[in-house]
Order: C-alpha cells, then sequence, then structure tokens
C-alpha cells in the first residue's frame, strides 16, 4: 500500500476503523443477500430459461456477471450518497479534515479507496462463491475484480460531485428511483438488451452499468467478445470516470474552501 | 523564523463572498505566547478571519502570514502546526473519544503508536480519562467540546484557533473549559479565540479587537479598552414605565455619558454611589438599582451602539 501517500490513507484509514466497527451489519447485506439472490434467480428462473433453449449458454452462467457488475454499482452508488453528506451536513468530518494538513484530493482520494475496497471485496467474495454454483464458467472471469473497480469508480465519482453540491439528501432518492434502478434493470443484466425495443437502446449503451456488465460477461462466460468491443466499453467506463472525477474535485473544493 | 516576527500577521486583509464584504480590510498581529480575542457579535466578520487564519478560505485581498508562511500557497505547511477547535464540534459521534484523536493524528503523520499514547495524554489534560472508550455521542455538550479541544492538540499545535469556544454551553462547563485553556497559555501555547461573550475576553485574552461589520472599532487591553472606551462604574437604572426616555432627561448631567436601552438606563459614572444620591436628589425613584464596573459590554456598546448577544 506504500504507492499510495500518507494523507490519503489516513483518510481510508478514518473510514476502515468505522468499518470495523459495523461489518458485521454489512456482510447480510453486501454478502449474503446478493448470493441468495443470485443463486435463487439464478437457479429457479434460470431452468425455465434454460428449458427455453434461447440462451447458448445456462442462465446462471448469464445472470452472475450482470449482477456482480450491478453489486459494484450498489455499493458505488451507496458510499457515494449518504456517507458524503453526513461528512458534509451533519457529522461535517470534512471541515475537520480540512482543518488539517490534508489537501481536498487527499479527502477525496481517501474516501474513494473505502469505496473501492467495499466494492472489490464484496464483489470478489460474490465472484467466489457463485463459482461453485457455475455462474462463472472461464479463468478470465477474475478480471471482473478490476473491471467491478472500474464501474465503480465510473459510478461514484459523478455522484461524489452531486453529493458534494447538494444540501437536501431527497435527489439521493429520485437519482436511486430513477437513474440507478432503471439500469439495474435495463442494462442487460437479467436479459440480454436485444430483446428492448430499439428506441430503448441508446439509453442503454449511454449508461455505464451496460458496458460494465457487458466487460464482466466477457470475462466470465466462454464468449469473450473482440478485443476492439472490450477496449470500447473499457474507454467508455474510463471516460465516465475521469469526467467524474474532474466534476468531484471541483465540487469539493468549492465545498471545503472559499 | 526570528521570535520578534509576529506569529499572525494580517494587514489590510479583506475577505469578499460575491457582492458581500465579510471582513472589509482589517489589521492584526499575534504575538508568540499571546492569548488573542476577536470580539464581537454574530456576523460580525470573527469566523471569515478566523478561516482565512486557519488557511481554509483565501483572502480576497491584503497580506496574510501565519508562522511567516503565506496561506495562499503554503496552507498544508501552516495548518500542520495549527489546532483548529471549530465553531460546531465536527466529531465522528460514532467513533470512540480515543478513537476521534487517534485518528485525526493519523492526518498529521503521527505513527499509531505516537497517536495513542497523545490521545490518552490529551484525555487526561482535558479530564476525559475514564470516558475514553465510550462514544462520542451521548456526552453532554460540554464534554464534546473538552474532545475537540484535546483532538485539536494531537499534532502540538503552535497556535490554537477556538472560534466561540463556550457558546451553548452551561456556566460549569465553561469554567471547566476556560480553566482548561488558561492551562494551555501558561504553556505558552498562542491563543486564537472568537467570542461574543464579555466575560471569556476579560478571562481569557491578553490583548483583543473589537470587530463590527467587518472592521476592528477598538483594539487593546480588556482593561485598556474599558479605560478608553467607558468610565469605571455603571450605574443601572430601571423604572416601572413603558418609556424610558423622559428618565434619561431627568437623569441629564450625572456622570459623564447615558446609554438608554430598551429597559434601562446606563449611568457612566466613575463613582456609581455618587451618581445614584444625585438621581435620588433629583427625586427619582427607580424600581430597581445595579451599581457595578465597567465592562467590555459597556466598550462595546459605546462603539457600536448595540449589545452584543442579540
Amino acid at each position: 500500500m506504500s504507492v499510495i501517500p500518507q494523507p490519503t490513507l489516513s483518510v481510508f484509514e478514518f473510514n476502515f476503523v468505522g468499518y470495523l466497527r459495523t461489518w458485521r451489519g454489512s456482510v447480510l447485506s453486501s454478502f449474503v443477500l446478493p448470493v441468495l439472490f443470485v443463486i435463487g434467480f439464478g437457479l429457479s428462473v434460470g431452468t425455465l430459461v434454460n428449458a427455453s433453449g434461447k440462451l447458448s449458454i445456462p442462465y446462471i452462467a448469464f445472470v452472475v456477471p450482470g449482477m456482480i457488475a450491478s453489486t459494484a454499482m450498489q455499493i458505488a452508488f451507496g458510499e457515494a450518497t449518504f456517507p458524503v453528506a453526513a461528512k458534509f451536513i451533519w457529522m461535517k468530518t470534512y471541515f475537520a479534515q480540512i482543518a488539517a494538513p490534508l489537501r481536498v484530493g487527499d479527502i477525496l482520494w481517501g474516501d474513494m479507496l473505502f469505496m473501492l475496497f467495499r466494492a472489490v471485496s464484496t464483489t470478489t467474495v460474490f465472484l467466489l462463491i457463485t463459482s461453485f454454483f457455475g455462474g462463472v464458467q472461464s479463468w478470465w472471469g477474475l478480471l471482473t475484480i478490476p473491471i467491478c473497480a472500474l464501474i465503480a469508480i465510473a459510478i461514484s465519482a459523478p455522484v461524489y460531485a452531486v453529493a458534494a453540491k447538494i444540501e437536501n439528501t431527497s435527489y439521493f432518492a429520485f437519482m436511486q428511483r430513477f437513474v440507478v434502478i432503471p439500469m439495474s434493470l435495463f442494462a442487460g443484466v437479467y436479459f440480454s438488451v436485444s430483446r428492448l425495443p430499439g428506441w430503448l437502446h441508446p439509453l442503454v449503451y449511454v449508461s455505464p452499468l451496460y458496458h460494465g456488465v457487458e466487460l464482466c460477461r466477457n470475462a466470465t462466460t466462454v464468449n469473450h467478445g473482440n478485443l476492439l468491443d472490450n477496449a470500447g466499453h473499457v474507454a467508455y467506463l474510463g471516460l465516465w470516470a475521469a469526467v467524474g472525477l474532474w466534476f468531484a474535485l471541483r465540487q469539493f473544493r468549492r465545498r471545503l474552501s472559499d | 523564523m526570528p521570535d520578534d516576527l509576529p506569529l499572525i500577521h494580517a494587514q489590510s486583509l479583506v475577505k469578499r463572498f460575491g457582492d458581500f464584504t465579510a471582513v472589509g480590510g482589517i489589521d492584526v498581529d499575534v504575538q508568540r505566547g499571546e492569548a488573542f480575542g476577536f470580539l464581537g457579535p454574530n456576523g460580525a466578520g470573527k469566523s471569515s478571519t478566523m478561516r482565512m487564519i486557519g488557511c481554509v478560505s483565501r483572502p480576497t485581498e491584503g497580506t496574510l502570514r501565519i508562522l511567516g508562511k503565506d496561506p495562499r500557497t503554503d496552507g498544508v505547511a501552516i495548518r500542520a502546526r495549527l489546532g483548529v477547535c471549530p465553531q460546531q464540534d465536527t466529531l465522528d459521534t460514532e467513533l470512540t473519544v480515543r478513537q476521534n484523536l487517534t485518528v485525526y493524528a493519523r492526518y498529521f503523520g503521527i505513527g499509531r503508536k505516537a497517536a495513542r499514547a497523545k490521545a490518552d495524554e490529551l484525555l487526561e489534560f482535558v479530564q476525559l480519562t475514564e470516558r475514553a472508550n465510550s462514544k462520542v455521542e451521548p456526552l453532554s455538550g460540554g464534554m464534546k467540546r473538552r474532545v475537540t479541544i484535546a483532538r485539536a492538540l494531537v499534532n502540538d499545535p503552535e497556535i490554537v484557533l477556538l472560534d466561540e469556544p463556550t457558546t451553548g454551553l452551561d456556566p460549569q462547563a465553561r469554567h471547566l473549559v476556560w480553566e482548561r485553556l488558561f492551562r494551555l497559555k501558561q504553556q505558552g501555547v498562542t491563543l486564537v479565540l472568537t467570542t461574543h461573550y464579555m466575560d471569556e475576553a476579560e478571562q481569557l485574552c491578553d490583548r483583543l479587537v473589537v470587530m463590527d461589520g467587518g472592521k476592528i472599532v477598538a483594539e487593546g487591553t480588556p482593561r485598556s479598552l474599558i479605560e478608553n472606551y467607558s468610565t469605571r462604574e455603571v450605574l443601572e437604572l430601571r423604572f416601572n414605565a413603558e418609556d424610558q426616555a423622559p428618565y434619561a432627561e431627568k437623569l441629564g448631567g450625572i456622570g459623564e455619558r447615558l446609554e438608554i436601552l430598551p429597559d434601562r438606563i446606563l449611568v457612566y459614572a466613575e463613582d456609581g454611589d455618587d451618581a445614584l444620591a444625585e438621581a435620588t436628589g433629583r427625586g427619582l425613584h427607580p424600581s430597581a438599582v445595579l451599581v457595578r464596573r465597567s465592562s467590555l459590554e459597556d466598550v462595546f456598546l459605546h462603539l457600536t451602539g448595540r449589545s452584543l448577544v442579540e
């Protein structure tokens, strides 16, 4: 971890000390529930889907990579919303941190490092458990871990920017209902987007989750897709991450120093 | 840096937010070991000044040097040597008292073991050793304030900035905080505080400036401010009437000057009892009488025509 500067690590540590106190509660929601969900879904609905013969691979192998990507998104969204609002509005942690010899970047990167730790640890456990149920077909599946890190940054970075701007957390419920949930339903997690009407396709392609799902699925299943498509997905997520980080840093600066 | 240079030097310091001028050109020098106060009502520009000194707000105009450095370029290096006790507690209420300190120490690059030792030492200093392992959330306001003060000391700061350190505390808790701050001052730590409490300024400050509307309206020791802007004693008279003004007319010529407040009249005089004798001699019978020494409150009232705490 020595590649990460000490000030950034110290902010990560702050989050981690809090997590050591609450991690038991998060085990159920982050590890157990998604796994129960994927097994129930993959195995029950899966039998029907497999019987139809419309998929070239077992349904569980289709749905697992989608749910891994979706889980990474959910955790990233969760970490970038209420915890950030709390540190600006209720606990005012960020104002205590900026009074210490930390830069705005140290604070944002430290928080994002913790967000990554949560996203990566959860998706890793997810990957491991589902691989026992035939959810992962290829060793390339290990690539889902860095892919999930990329998804988490691409999704959370613009959300950090929003969370640093707002004074009222009701925006989060709005984002959850009108962005996050529709994305997890229509970005190819549970069924192929080719089943959607053509006019919806542009919306699907704009959503970062679709590209994350495609990457994860190309990693875990036997159909790895072509290199150019995969590079395109990575580049698109990278673009979201870069633009989002730029806005997030700008918004944190505005709020923490005037 | 040479010892005779001020630790904080501000010249024509201005802070504007859009069209609003929070700090309208102030000159301040704080020497090492001093306890220096910014006194003024809410909105006087005290907190904006403190945020600039704390290097979290950029001066719009003017010169500011903290520990000989420029906050515009050396903010991080300066903050490493400051302790900040903000107006509102910014503690993590879910962590324990000790964890709040050790985690904060890590922001200063202090090692984990040293951080734990420092936390224990500081908790003893603020008399919270027995609460070290309890969460912050259930602590009283006074205890939280002491945790915040302890946290501001983890890096052995040369300057401690305290923004309204005892606002909202009960009298007993305030005295405990004052006593601890006085100890710090004795140890040679430079204290810079804002307050709108006169007694706090008189208790703690060697020197202070009175701010109003973003400007400094007076400067000096508490004693010299009272000598320059007030009389030795004050006679407070209260009359059973809607309007105190007619009584003020009858008091004309007694003492050096009068201040007419909605509920009472203040007579500024060298000797309050003499002034009272003169007033009763004129056939005036106030419903309540108080003779007291002049305070900074009177200085502020005289300078701005308003009381400090509204």
